[in-house]
């Protein structure tokens, strides 16, 4: 039996994107760039694709922009952003729980004379918007927030955050990576008056390689990506239209039936919360109710190391993510788990599972009665 | 330039008076096993007391065969030939100094000819021709002088059935043929040092074996991966390795549960060296291959040494007993192992290491405490036997 329990890691691709890509591989193959008409046809695919997207968030179809993936969109959203208005101001905001594909560029724009400013979380994950108020500056020129946190499920308030920023500052521009939260719950960037918005294919279903960057009409940003000129010029290189069709179509999936999918997912995290409550010496991290993600639990579980019980999980074919990579000759450890104040023996300790609309109740059940037979065999050996 | 032959030359096994075809034939046979995944086809010959490598195909790696041939033990040296037929001297001498425009594309260097006439026949003996040949190479390049002492560059012409003409000495790794000598059981492990002490005995002559131990899920299936990464490169000098791997996690635990925390790394090792010996013995290995240096943690104290060896009936080969680490991680460097020996995976012998582990263990307290597991050892020591996973790592 295989239980997939990884989904914030990558998903499975759907069905009706693979059946799509399959047909733009083999037989509508064109280059949207070409003259002729199996060039056309690829551009109305891309076209089409767009439509698909802005639909489910509530934007115009010209607002989309694709890309390679996550790290690329926060990296032309970020650096671009900077580059496009250093004039007006050189300060930045940003969270401490950020994914790497943002904290980097962050540290890029540090050493070429930006300054950013990281904001502190609560235990649950979510930032204050009373110190994000006392942060935004005259030079603030750019505010990057995540949707909801990868390792934790936090959901931050990206509206009640958004309407403080421009109220302060008006010409600050709200990048929000969307990346765990697009196609799990609403994303409405044009009600939340932000001005660019990533998201990754891989994670709703869709294919690998491939992503976008949602951004505002009259949002300027610099190209980070140089040459044949598409996309208007943000993003040079030839369409990857299989991809591309084949995310727009997860998305599509995905919203489609949102509340079914939520409700689903949720259904699923309360009965494995519940199951973890009932396991000794073990606690979850962040939220458990509603106001969390639907589909990422982080569990503690006391004198256990995470990447050990991953790989005994392993053995029993379920598969999960380590709260923080860790091992002993390259501690890497999560600035996220610290940031939410995570004991420091518990880091070492955490693991992250995450759910997709292919799981059922029976693959919680599997992983919680995997859990219940391997923590006892596995506390009597620990490192003393 | 196409060279289309190479001339092998090879040190050590030369002096092995009567035994000296074994060696030469060990040797051939090594090298084109080395050669099987290069592209192209050839031909390892014995002609006259030389080795040569020729090529048959149409096509070849250059480059390719270059590497394969750096890595066969037995070779100290090689010579990538120009091979000619006699038609007179002066079209010789064109040759030679066509050769020379291609091959060394430096005006200005110094040099001195080295015939030999192995075909008496010739109608000029060497000497004749190291001056006429020298002479010509001269009016060829005039900024090139002679220089007999400390040449750049020695032009070798060879007369034989062929002409051989070379110039450039490519270094072998040295040693002796794999299979020259016996096989051998390296405990293999993920780290800098073992796959080390497997290549310096494999230059000896040495074919290897490999036994690594892995403890899932304490262990992940990468470091069980980096390990047969680690056999897939020292193979590339020592041949084909056949690889056990053993699954130790219960032993470990036993040994875990029962013993004293301090003593655990050196009577899991004491476990490790019994079920090596096994697995040697079965298949007719003289000795068990370690990449243990003296002090370098505190299993590889003398004491320690001594007491892992202990329970060892055959011979336990040591050869970086005397090494430092960095001495130990520039081989590494050299013999390209050391970028994936450093992938930071755990390995078994790390886990549930004490903080602070005997250094000088009495043996008699090792093999006291060794008697809590006489319930259940032999059992699980019987079932790593009967589960142990063989996989036959060649180069790639």
């Amino acid at each position: 039996m295989e239980v997939y329990l990884d989904n914030s890691a990558t998903t499975r691709c759907s069905e009706r994107a693979c059946g799509l890509m399959v047909e733009l591989l083999t037989k509508d193959y064109g280059n949207p760039s070409s003259l002729h008409m199996k060039g056309v046809e690829a551009e109305r695919y891309i076209d089409e694709a767009k439509k698909k997207i802005a639909k489910t968030m509530k934007v115009s179809p010209k607002e989309i922009f694709f890309t390679s993936g996550g790290t690329e969109s926060n990296n032309l959203a970020i650096i671009g952003a900077a580059m496009a208005y250093r004039r007006a101001g050189q300060h930045i905001i940003t969270t401490s729980i950020e994914h790497a594909s943002v904290l980097a560029p962050m540290q890029f724009l540090e050493e070429q004379g930006f300054s950013v400013t990281y904001l502190p979380v609560d235990r649950h994950g979510v930032i204050s918007l009373e110190e994000l108020r006392d942060a935004v500056r005259e030079d603030t020129i750019l505010v990057s927030l995540m949707q909801v946190n990868n390792e934790v499920g936090a959901v931050e308030p990206i509206a009640e955050a958004a309407a403080i920023i421009k109220e302060i500052n008006p010409n600050t521009r709200i990048h929000v990576d969307a990346i765990q939260a697009y196609g799990k719950m609403a994303v409405t960037p044009k009600e939340w008056n932000i001005d660019l918005l990533s998201v990754s294919g891989h994670k709703i279903h869709g294919p690998k390689g491939t992503g976008f960057l949602w951004i505002r009409e009259k949002t300027k940003l610099k190209p980070q990506m140089l040459g044949g000129g598409q996309q208007k010029g943000m993003r040079s290189g030839t369409e990857n239209v299989p991809a591309i069709a084949g995310m727009a179509e997860a998305a599509a999936e995905c919203y489609e039936d949102l509340a079914g999918h939520a409700e689903h997912l949720y259904r699923l995290r309360e009965h494995f919360i519940e199951g973890v409550h009932g396991l000794a010496e073990t606690s979850v991290n962040g939220r458990e109710d509603r106001n969390g993600a639907p589909h990422i639990v982080s569990v503690s579980f006391a004198g256990v190391r995470s990447e050990v019980l991953l790989h005994a999980l392993e053995e029993r074919g379920i598969y999960v993510s380590a709260g923080s990579a860790c091992s002993s000759n390259k501690p890497a450890v999560s600035r996220t788990l610290q940031g939410i104040g995570v004991k420091q023996e518990l880091l070492d300790a955490t693991l992250r599972f995450s759910f997709s609309v292919y799981n059922t109740q029976e693959d919680i059940d599997a992983a919680l009665r995997a859990l219940e037979e391997l923590l006892p065999a596995l506390r009597r050996f620990t490192r003393r | 330039m196409k060279y289309r032959a190479f001339l092998i030359k090879y040190g050590e096994i030369g002096v092995k008076g009567k035994n000296r075809f074994l060696f030469e034939n060990m040797l051939m046979t090594q090298i084109r096993h080395a050669l099987k995944p290069v592209e192209g086809a050839f031909e390892v010959t014995k002609e006259q007391g030389r080795i040569y490598v020729l090529v048959v195909s149409e096509d070849y790696d250059y480059s390719g065969t270059v590497e394969a041939l750096k890595c066969v033990f037995g070779i100290v040296g090689f010579c990538p030939l120009l091979q000619v037929p006699d038609e007179g001297f002066d079209r010789l001498a064109e040759t030679v100094v066509d050769y020379l425009t291609q091959a060394h594309p430096k005006k200005n260097f110094t040099f001195k000819v080295n015939a030999r006439r192995a075909r008496k026949n010739y109608p000029m003996d060497s000497m004749e021709i190291n001056a006429e040949l020298g002479g010509r190479i001269l009016d060829a390049f005039p900024e090139a002088s002679v220089d007999v002492h400390d040449p750049e560059l020695v032009v070798c012409v060879e007369i034989r059935e062929q002409i051989n003409i070379y110039s450039e000495n490519i270094p072998g790794p040295g040693g002796m043929p794999v299979g020259s000598n016996g096989k051998g059981m390296l405990l293999l492990s993920g780290g800098i040092d073992s796959p080390v002490a497997g290549y310096m005995i494999a230059k000896r002559g040495v074919s290897l074996e490999a036994t690594y131990f892995h403890a899932p899920p304490y262990t992940s299936e990468r470091a069980k991966q980096k390990v047969v990464d680690l056999a897939r490169i020292v193979a590339r000098y020592s041949g084909p390795i056949r690889l056990n791997i053993v699954n130790f996690t219960d032993i470990q635990l036993y040994i875990y549960e029962k013993c004293p925390h301090e003593e655990l790394t050196i009577i899991m090792r004491r476990y490790m060296m019994k079920l090596a010996e096994h697995f040697a013995a079965e298949s007719g290995c003289l000795g068990l291959i370690t990449g243990e240096s003296i002090g370098q943690v505190a299993s590889q104290t003398m004491h320690s040494l001594a007491a892992t060896n202990d329970v060892c009936t055959m011979p336990v080969y040591r050869p970086l007993i005397g090494f430092d680490k960095q001495e130990i991680v520039t081989v590494s460097e050299q013999i390209g192992t050391y970028e994936t020996s450093i992938q930071p995976f755990e390995d078994c012998c790390t886990i549930f290491v004490a903080k602070h582990p005997v250094t000088k263990p009495h043996l008699e307290h090792i093999r006291k405490s060794e008697t809590h597991l006489d319930e259940k050892i032999d059992e699980l020591m019987q079932t790593a036997i009967d589960t142990v996973e063989i996989l036959t790592v060649e180069a790639e």
